[in-house]
């Protein structure tokens, strides 16, 4: 809760919003503007999104039939790598922090930018040079190393890895600033009364996600720096021929792309809360172990790198001892999926389109989370490493967790960030079909996994065809649910779209203290913070139980 | 920390260098600096993959280390490492210099000019120097990797010296690349001076500057016992 | 299945395997000691997460009914913000959960690691994209992509690769290992239900990654050696051709993985119509292919290295004798 002069009007704001500001392409090139760069950002991920997404689709219909028939078996190769990478990335990691946590930080913080927003552009331009790296590969001899660039492959490939690696490099750059940029920010930032007990619970996953970013990033960047001087300097330290060891690459590897893993979800985990919280009317349950988890799940996901090695021949010791730290990863998390649904208790559930993935994520996730349990099992993982079965699990938390987590948020925020409502009936189709298409894309390959269909496959055998058809299929009503999603959010840019008003959903946070889309400045006054952004006025408060 | 955002308004009401989304320069300069810091984390961070790297191999291959870093020089070296310590401390005294000098005070500014033109002088003559060993080592054929050629020029290193060149080169080459982005800030920070831009209002430009210094140079500290000194 | 009959493909490279189960919901068949075991860990674990599952589920769609808001606007929601019980057993109850799990799988772990000392051993190699299979014990039998084993007596393979990481997985014996160059790894497995099963490389290793594919036959422990002597054997029949014996030799061979005898070009040039041509080398000469030139291939294929090809070829000397490399070079001369 906080206070606002009363005389200022939010709905009718004397000065023009951020996006009349300025005027000009150059105005849009050079902001400064958190809020600017938020959608420029939220425009650059979505069009990685179905880029990465259309290449999925490519690959997913060459595996409708067991032959190699629709594309080559490098071009088959190239796909899965792009697609892996992209959407790793270009995508899933900067989307919500770059997007969404650019856009709301500082307005949910109180404060009118970002601690550096020279450098959040600068941030902004490192991406997108990245991106131009990534994606000449596709013309300079294309990539097929798998996301994972595993060494003596990945070196010795005659194909542009070494412009990619170089592009990871660079994008690792834009995430080490971003976060630094959003650690100082929540550090300094903070609107008077805005105590670290009284930030949203949204802000505390963008700060822990920032946390990891600064301290596991760079060493992804040296590592794949590495990669780039063992191609042309052929130095030896990943090459088996030379005197190294290709194993020391997937430790160096996993030491960074585990905590990313948490990079990718724990900005999901934040935008859940929101949403369950405000469209239940219901002060978030725990909220204090919500906060903490995420904090402990940071420091954790640093010690558990080891159980992508688990068939590697690392020694049989440091396998257990990483299954070990992983299995406690997971507690956690278990605590934050059971507050979620305990959050619904006793609320006033309004079901429209953002809450319907919000509750679509509980589900998801958890089958996510829970084959990742299979996984961490070392002995079982023996048998489901690098088959469809891993594939399923990390679709079913990247996909299943973040993705549509960051669409339910994009839906809770575009009343923000347009001032306009999207449209519901066909917001909710576009739910339904993603979600009935998504567990029948990855739901079965649980299944081929377990049967022992290996992962990166173009041809397979004939007894695998059945279910690769029916998540084949699955996948094409997938793309549909999107493309209708998508139809609804433009909806909000046509001139009859309904107009939303600074608060169109009654949250208590101060993202919605200002006029939607906020002005320049985010605040006409600096708002004073009094409560909590969950204190909601529907809260039964007589003392009556429920 | 949280305190930092209710600091009252003492300084800076008219401070003209805090920019519009602070409140106050304290506010301003505590988020350069926490910023610098977290900074500095990621470079260590980065650093010490190579680190980790350089121990695994003397760990695989203890007897190549010892014998191909006797090609190292040690003069050299430790040239180096006195002219860095020297321009730390040259460089502190720049930031010393700006925290204590007066708002448009020409004598003040020219001693901050002073020891930030000693601090380049230092880097540059690091670099020189290195420069010297690095056309040492090409002459005699100690590349990294597979342009290692050092058994042609007659010099016999046991085991696999390609690969402790290369971490040699990388570790070296990278630090050298922070010390020419240092002498580029420092320059850019020179020209601010002459502006007149820096006194104790507004002074952490010159302090963050100084602590990425000190970084480049603690590296150094730790590269030069690892590679020259490994006995 | 229908579509299958719309998208027609050319046949996929059967490995002419029996499906491994007859439905893709069943639970894939065990065909080692420790496959069964690492089932029951799978059912275990398979079991706990349905349980959370549904009690998770079931309790937001509870509250997702009964909590709905009403038509007439918002009711009054409940003040509650935390309960130090509810949440210290929701952590409690998981995490002892986890131990158990953890604990069951790592003793089964650690026995799946440990060969007993009696086993068999065998060698098995990774190379772009096929697997070279010797039996040390044995003499001459060195196979490619075929793995044959014996019921009931313990195995050790002993695993390395020849370029990048491959992985050998039996799906069937639950169990895989990666192939790492410049490295030794081990897997060991009793197998117990006879059968011919498919092998996978799991590690990408590149293009036909997903065509190293091999199978292992379990046998009888009464007939194993005969099966193995049998898939040593490398000599011409009676009254077969020599063109028929070149097509054994060439099938055991595995050059079909890097050659193709339809014009297409692999890792290795095809061997269609090549005999009596000229090939051009790398140095820009050119040399007639004849029979010295294919024999010298095989024995020395780096000593002269085809133009827009690298030196991957494998030498075959020691493995094939002269009377199977003139095999050969009938095969290779037929195929016009
Ligand atoms: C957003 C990304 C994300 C997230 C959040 C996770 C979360 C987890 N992951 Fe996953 N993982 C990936 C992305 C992610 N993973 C990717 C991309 C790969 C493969 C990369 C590649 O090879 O290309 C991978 C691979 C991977 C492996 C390696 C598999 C292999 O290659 O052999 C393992 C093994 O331990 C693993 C485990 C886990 C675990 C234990 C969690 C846990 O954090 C999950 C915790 C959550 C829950 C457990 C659910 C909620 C809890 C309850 C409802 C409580 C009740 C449950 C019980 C007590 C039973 N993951
Ligand atoms: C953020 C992470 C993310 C996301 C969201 C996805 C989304 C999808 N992925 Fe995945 N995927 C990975 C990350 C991700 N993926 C990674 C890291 C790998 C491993 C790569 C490797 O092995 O190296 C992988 C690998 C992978 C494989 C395994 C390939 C193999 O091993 O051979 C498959 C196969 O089914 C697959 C399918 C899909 C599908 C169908 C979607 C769908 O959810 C996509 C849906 C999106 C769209 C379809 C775009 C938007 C819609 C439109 C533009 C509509 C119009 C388009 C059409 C009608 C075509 N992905
Ligand atoms: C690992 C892959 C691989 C395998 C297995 C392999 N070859 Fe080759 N082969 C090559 C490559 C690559 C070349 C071209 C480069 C060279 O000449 O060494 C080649 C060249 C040849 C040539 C010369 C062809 C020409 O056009 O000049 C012949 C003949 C040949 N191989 C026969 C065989 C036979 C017979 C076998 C099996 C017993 C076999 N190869 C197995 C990779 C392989
Ligand atoms: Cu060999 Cu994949
Ligand atoms: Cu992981």
């Amino acid at each position: 809760m906080s206070e606002q002069p009363a005389s200022y009007d939010l709905e009718n704001p004397s000065e023009p919003n951020f996006y009349k500001a300025q005027k000009g392409l150059k105005s849009w090139l050079f902001t400064v503007d958190h809020k600017r760069l938020g959608v420029m950002y939220l425009a650059s991920v979505i069009l990685f999104f179905f880029v990465a997404g259309f290449l999925a689709i490519a690959l997913r219909t060459e595996l409708l039939t067991p032959a190699q028939d629709f594309v080559s078996a490098s071009t088959y190769n190239q796909l899965f790598t792009l697609h892996g990478a992209i959407m790793t990335f270009l995508f899933i990691i900067p989307a919500t922090p770059g997007a969404l946590g650019n856009f709301l930080l500082p307005l949910m913080l109180g404060a009118k930018d970002v601690a550096f927003p020279r450098l959040n552009l600068l941030s902004f331009w490192i991406y997108s040079a990245a991106a131009v790296m990534l994606l000449c590969t596709l013309v300079l001899g294309g990539l097929d190393t798998g996301w994972t660039f595993y060494t003596p492959y990945s070196t010795s490939t005659g194909t542009a890895a070494g412009l990619a690696a170089l592009g990871v490099f660079v994008a690792g750059f834009s995430s080490i600033l971003t976060g630094l940029n959003f650690v100082v920010t929540v550090h300094r930032m903070r609107a008077p009364g805005q105590t670290w007990d009284r930030m949203p619970l949204f802000v505390w996953a963008i700060y822990a996600t920032a946390v990891i970013q600064i301290l596991a990033t760079p060493v992804l960047a040296i590592t794949v720096l590495l990669v780039f001087i063992e191609r042309f300097l052929g130095i030896g330290i990943f090459d088996p021929a030379m005197g190294g060891d290709p194993v020391l690459f997937q430790h160096f590897f996993w030491f960074y792309s585990h905590p990313a893993v948490y990079i990718m979800i724990l900005p999901g985990f934040g935008i859940i809360s929101e949403i369950l919280t405000v469209h239940s009317r219901k002060h978030v349950f725990g909220y204090k172990a919500i906060a903490l988890s995420s904090v402990a799940i940071a420091i954790i996901s640093f010690l558990v790198w080891g159980h992508h090695l688990f068939v590697s021949g690392q020694s049989e010791l440091v396998g257990v001892i990483f299954s070990f730290l992983t299995f406690a990863v997971a507690v956690p998390t278990a605590i934050k999926v059971f507050s979620w649904v305990a959050t619904l208790y006793g609320g006033s559930i309004v079901y429209n389109t953002p809450m319907w993935y919000g509750l679509m994520f509980l589900w998801t996730f958890t089958i996510g989370g829970v084959t990742g349990l299979y996984l961490s099992t070392i002995s079982v993982d023996v048998h489901l490493h690098d088959t469809y079965f891993v594939v399923a699990h990390f679709h079913y938390v990247m996909m299943g967790g973040l993705v549509i987590a960051f669409i339910g948020g994009v839906f809770h925020w575009w009343p923000k960030i347009t001032g306009r409502f999207y449209h519901e009936a066909s917001g909710k189709l576009g739910a339904l079909l993603v979600f009935i298409g998504f567990n029948v894309t990855f739901g079965t390959q649980f299944f081929l996994g377990h049967q022992g269909m290996p992962r990166r496959y173009f041809a397979y055998l004939p007894e695998y065809t059945t279910m690769h058809q029916i998540s084949t299929v699955g996948s094409y009503i997938l793309a549909s649910g999107l493309l209708i999603a998508g139809f609804s959010l433009a909806m909000a840019f046509r001139k009859s779209a309904p107009k939303a008003g600074s608060n169109p959903w009654g949250a208590v946070s101060l993202e919605w203290k200002t006029s939607s889309p906020p002005i320049e400045h985010n605040f006409h006054d600096t708002p004073h913070v009094t409560g909590s952004p969950y204190d909601f006025p529907e809260i039964d408060k007589s003392g009556r139980t429920h | 920390m949280s305190d930092s955002t209710h600091a009252a308004h003492t300084d800076g009401e008219h401070n003209p260098y805090v920019a519009h989304h602070f409140d106050n320069m304290g506010q301003q300069a505590g988020a350069a600096k926490l910023g610098m810091w977290l900074f500095l984390a990621t470079e260590l961070l980065m650093f010490s993959g190579l680190f980790l790297a350089y121990f695994i191999c003397r760990m695989w291959y203890p007897d190549m280390v010892l014998g191909a870093h006797e090609y190292l020089s040690k003069t050299a070296g430790g040239i180096n490492t006195c002219v860095l310590l020297f321009s730390s401390w040259t460089m502190a005294m720049a930031v010393r210099s700006a925290q204590v000098g007066k708002p448009g005070s020409k004598e003040d500014a020219a001693k901050i000019k002073k020891y930030l033109l000693l601090t380049l002088l230092c880097a540059g003559v690091f670099l020189v120097v290195k420069y010297f060993e690095y056309s040492a080592k090409f002459e005699h054929g100690m590349l990294p990797g597979k342009f290692y050629t050092a058994h042609l020029h007659g010099y016999e290193i046991e085991g696999l010296p390609h690969i402790f060149f290369g971490i040699y080169f990388i570790m070296t080459g990278l630090h050298g690349v922070h010390v020419l982005v240092g002498m580029g800030i420092m320059i850019w920070i020179y020209l601010r001076a002459s502006r007149g831009e820096f006194s104790h209002q507004n002074y952490a430009g010159v302090e963050n500057t100084g602590l990425y210094w000190h970084l480049v140079d603690l590296v150094w500290i730790f590269l030069f016992p690892l590679l020259y000194l490994v006995k | 299945m229908i579509l299958n009959l719309l998208l027609l493909g050319p046949d996929p490279a059967l490995l002419g395997t029996p499906p491994m189960s007859e439905s893709p919901f069943s639970l894939l068949p065990a065909a080692s000691t420790n496959a069964q075991e690492i089932d029951d860990v799978y059912i275990f674990i398979t079991a706990l997460c349905v349980i959370s599952f549904v009690i998770l589920m079931g309790a937001q769609i509870y509250f997702m009914l009964k909590y709905k808001k009403p038509k007439a606007g918002h009711r009054k929601t409940s003040p509650l913000t935390h309960s130090g019980k509810l949440e210290f057993w929701w952590s409690f109850i998981p995490a002892i959960l986890l131990l158990i799990l953890f604990g069951w799988g790592e003793t089964l772990y650690m026995k799946m690691m440990s060969p007993p000392d009696d086993a068999i051993s065998i060698r098995v190699t990774g190379q772009k994209w096929f697997w070279t299979v010797e039996y040390p014990d044995t003499a001459g039998a060195i196979l490619t992509d075929e793995l044959i084993v014996p019921v009931g007596i313990p195995v050790r393979l002993t695993l390395t690769s020849n370029d990048v990481i491959h992985s050998f997985f039996i799906p069937v014996f639950r169990l895989k290992k990666d192939a790492v160059p410049g490295r030794y790894t081990n897997m060991w497995f009793e197998a117990t239900t006879p059968g011919v099963y498919p092998i996978f490389c799991a590690e990408y290793c590149g293009d036909q990654h997903s065509s190293m594919i091999g199978k292992v036959h379990v046998v009888p422990r009464e007939e194993y050696q005969a099966k193995l002597d049998e898939a040593a054997r490398l000599v011409q029949d009676e009254g077969e051709s020599m063109v028929d014996f070149g097509k054994r030799v060439w099938d055991r061979g595995g050059c079909a993985s890097c050659h193709s005898l339809d014009g297409t070009t692999k890792t290795g040039p095809s061997l269609k119509g090549k005999y009596g041509t000229n090939e051009t080398l790398v140095d820009g000469s050119t040399i007639a292919i004849d029979d010295n030139y294919i024999r010298e291939s095989i024995l020395e294929p780096n000593a002269k290295v085809v133009q827009g090809f690298t030196p991957q070829m494998p030498s075959f000397a020691g493995r094939f004798d002269d009377k199977a490399i003139a095999g050969l070079i009938e095969f290779i001369k037929s195929n016009k």
